[in-house]
């Protein structure tokens, strides 16, 4: 696989951008996986979330997961960008894009890519209530 | 005097009510000695103590990995993205 695309960013997330980022003629297939803010989440009604990373080690965190996919899986190309600071219910807030020759590959390392990111990749959420704020936990 | 500047985040961010803190690191000091010395200074984090991680020079290390002077050290609550 190519060295994967990885990124943390302020803005919207431009999921087109990331999915034309790894199509390729050869690849037959591309998964995506995006994640969007749950409102209501636990019943709470949710004003909006803030996320915070640890941006250099999450950088090399994410690459290394990627990495690691494309050593598991015969992968054409893979992207993740992660976004930062406050987030409105609805929108994305992480989107993951795997293409490869077939798609049992891209299925599974998509899924691979966003349990790792989620259980190793150092970002936080904090989801803010109307009457209250959470931060996320294991 | 020898010391480290530690990175702190989310809610532990929050409870220090700094970015960072400078921490002593005299001779024999690890991740974990690194966590205790926070939590002593902020009781509140006492709680917390047994979910955090520390990462040493971007790497999640072990809580007997040594801290040297000139090391970037961080202070990794449960990560929560996605």
């Amino acid at each position: 696989m190519e060295p994967a695309f990885v990124d943390i960013t302020q803005g919207r997330i431009d999921t087109e951008r990331l999915i034309a980022a790894v199509t390729r003629p050869s690849a037959g297939g591309t998964a995506v996986f995006i994640g969007t803010t749950r409102n209501p989440s636990d019943g709470r009604e949710v004003s909006h979330l803030v996320y915070e990373a640890y941006e250099p080690m999450a950088l090399g965190r994410m690459s290394a997961i990627a990495a690691e996919a494309g050593a598991r899986w015969p992968l054409i190309a893979a992207c993740l960008v992660h976004r930062v600071g406050r987030v409105e219910p609805g929108e994305a807030s992480v989107v993951v894009a795997v293409s490869a020759a077939h798609r049992g590959a891209a299925f599974e390392a998509c899924r691979f890519l966003i349990d790792a990111l989620k259980k190793d990749v150092p970002i936080w959420k904090k989801e803010v209530f109307a009457d209250g704020e959470r931060w996320g936990g294991p | 005097m020898n010391a480290v500047k530690v990175l702190v985040f989310g809610r532990v961010r929050e409870i220090v009510a700094a970015g960072s803190v400078e921490l002593p690191v005299p001779a024999g000091t690890t991740a974990g000695s690194i966590l205790d010395t926070l939590a002593a200074r902020h009781p509140e984090l006492l709680p917390w103590r047994p979910h955090l991680r520390v990462a040493v020079n971007r790497e999640y290390a072990r809580d007997d990995a040594p801290v040297a002077p000139g090391d970037e050290v961080a202070v990794i609550p449960p990560v929560s993205g996605g």
